[in-house]
């Protein structure tokens, strides 16, 4: 009689988590967690067992606060460049419940969703990355990997606005980017303030671009974004070269609820960032 | 360099090389030095200033505080002062200079008396001040919005 070897047990592939459910949250612990501003927190994340796909700058992740709910927030960085984390702004219950969120917490992501900035299309010309309040939080990776490839891009210009000094995110890291021209302006100084005054828009006077070779990226709050497209529209930057990232009330972020829907545009499926030429004309219908 | 909307608002722009001219015989080239008082809010508005290199803040007075609040800062190519052409002709807010700043310096009665006597000029020099004021007002208006208040969180904090 023939002894056959036994048949080595199949490998069981490493699981992910699209395998799995994927409007489930996948368990991640909170690595890191640092104060960006009085009421803005950066979480740095790790998979408690299985990885998300792989992120890129301007998607977004639902994070989940067990027991609180799931908000959408955009990447403030990726693990090419320091790992993946999320900037959050306490402003309701399940952003103050992750902005309290301790180092060892697990909270539940899934994702990646939506459209990125797509900072390719920038390559060989000129880059203007207009940032609003906590609207730095999703460009930060867009900026790092623009500053990281110095001889793809054309001249580099970050352009900060917030409401005071003391909302100014990443401070350290702002002044460490080798750009053309990184300008930071306030809407109210604090005493101490020698910084510019002023609204955002003001600092393309002093940024570095030829308009006709120029891609712009602008994040913030809509008035801003609004402002700031349009007047790089007045300067001769084409709409279709402007990306935006708009927000809407995110909650499958699959494309499946509709709760999102600007006009024609799912934003969680066709967002958050849309080109300006498709943005302007929805966001001058009142009712949308 | 860009070159176009703010340009639109930048003398060299906003008026003909000849209202230029006409101009610049009342202005002179100075240099302010750093934290030089320009004007305060309700003095005489007789200078108004072209900056060509620095910055100058303008602030107003807050009662019951010591210190001025800052409303804007300006920069290369702008206007300082524009109360000089408007009656009472009296300063609105105060200015300062934030850095070292390269200025041309105008005296405002004399250009107030060659646009009294040339009506193209003082029609010229209106819609230029005038643009001016109505680029800082929308941009205050903007300001007003709460521009970088969270979505969904209101207005004031």
């Amino acid at each position: 009689m023939t002894v056959q070897p036994a048949p080595a047990p199949a490998r069981r592939p490493v699981p992910t988590a699209a395998d799995a459910e994927p409007r489930l949250p996948v368990p991640h612990r909170v690595i890191a967690r640092w104060r960006e501003t009085p009421d803005t927190v950066t979480l740095r994340l790790d998979p408690v067992d299985v990885a998300l796909p792989d992120f890129v700058p301007g998607q977004f992740a639902m994070v989940h606060c067990f027991g609180r709910g799931e908000i959408p927030l955009s990447v403030s960085s990726i693990p090419t460049t320091g790992g993946l984390a999320h900037t959050v702004r306490a402003v309701g219950a399940v952003s103050a419940g992750l902005c309290a969120a301790r180092v060892g917490d697990v909270l539940g992501l899934r994702g990646p969703y939506g459209t990125g900035w797509e900072l390719e299309r920038a390559r060989g010309q000129d880059v203007i990355v207009v940032a609003g309040g906590i609207g730095l939080a999703p460009l930060r990776p867009l900026i790092r990997d623009a500053v990281a490839a110095p001889r793809h891009y054309g001249r580099v210009n970050v352009l900060i606005g917030a409401r005071t000094p003391s909302d100014l995110l990443a401070k350290y890291e702002t002044r460490r980017w080798p750009t053309a021209c990184t300008g930071v302006t306030v809407d109210r100084a604090d005493p101490g303030w020698t910084g510019e005054v002023g609204l955002v828009t003001r600092l393309l006077d002093r940024a570095q671009y030829l308009p006709a070779r120029t891609r712009a990226f602008v994040c913030g709050p809509e008035p801003m974004i609004r402002a700031t497209a349009r007047e790089l529209v007045h300067r001769g930057v084409a709409a279709d070269r402007i990306r935006v990232s708009l927000e809407r009330n995110m909650r499958c972020a699959t494309g499946t609820c509709g709760h999102c829907q600007l006009g024609p545009l799912l934003l969680c499926r066709d967002g958050a960032v849309v080109d300006w030429d498709r943005a302007e004309p929805l966001l001058s219908i009142r009712e949308l | 360099m860009n070159d176009t909307a703010t340009a639109e608002v930048r003398w060299t722009r906003a008026l003909s090389a000849e209202h230029r001219a006409r101009l610049m015989t009342v202005a002179r080239e100075v240099t302010i030095p750093q934290g030089t008082r320009l004007f305060d809010e309700g003095g005489r508005a007789d200078w108004f200033w072209i900056i060509r290199a620095g910055t100058v803040s303008l602030d107003m007075h807050l009662p019951g505080r010591r210190r001025t609040q800052v409303i804007e800062t300006v920069g290369c190519g702008e206007l300082v002062g524009w109360s000089w052409l408007f009656s009472p002709n009296v300063w609105q807010l105060g200015a300062e200079a934030t850095t070292t700043v390269r200025a041309l310096e105008f005296e405002a009665r004399a250009v107030r008396r060659m646009c009294e006597i040339d009506t193209e000029l003082s029609s010229a020099v209106g819609q230029w001040v005038g643009r001016i004021l109505a680029r800082r007002l929308q941009a205050a208006r903007t300001r007003l919005l709460e521009l970088y208040a969270p979505y969904g969180s209101g207005g004031a904090r």
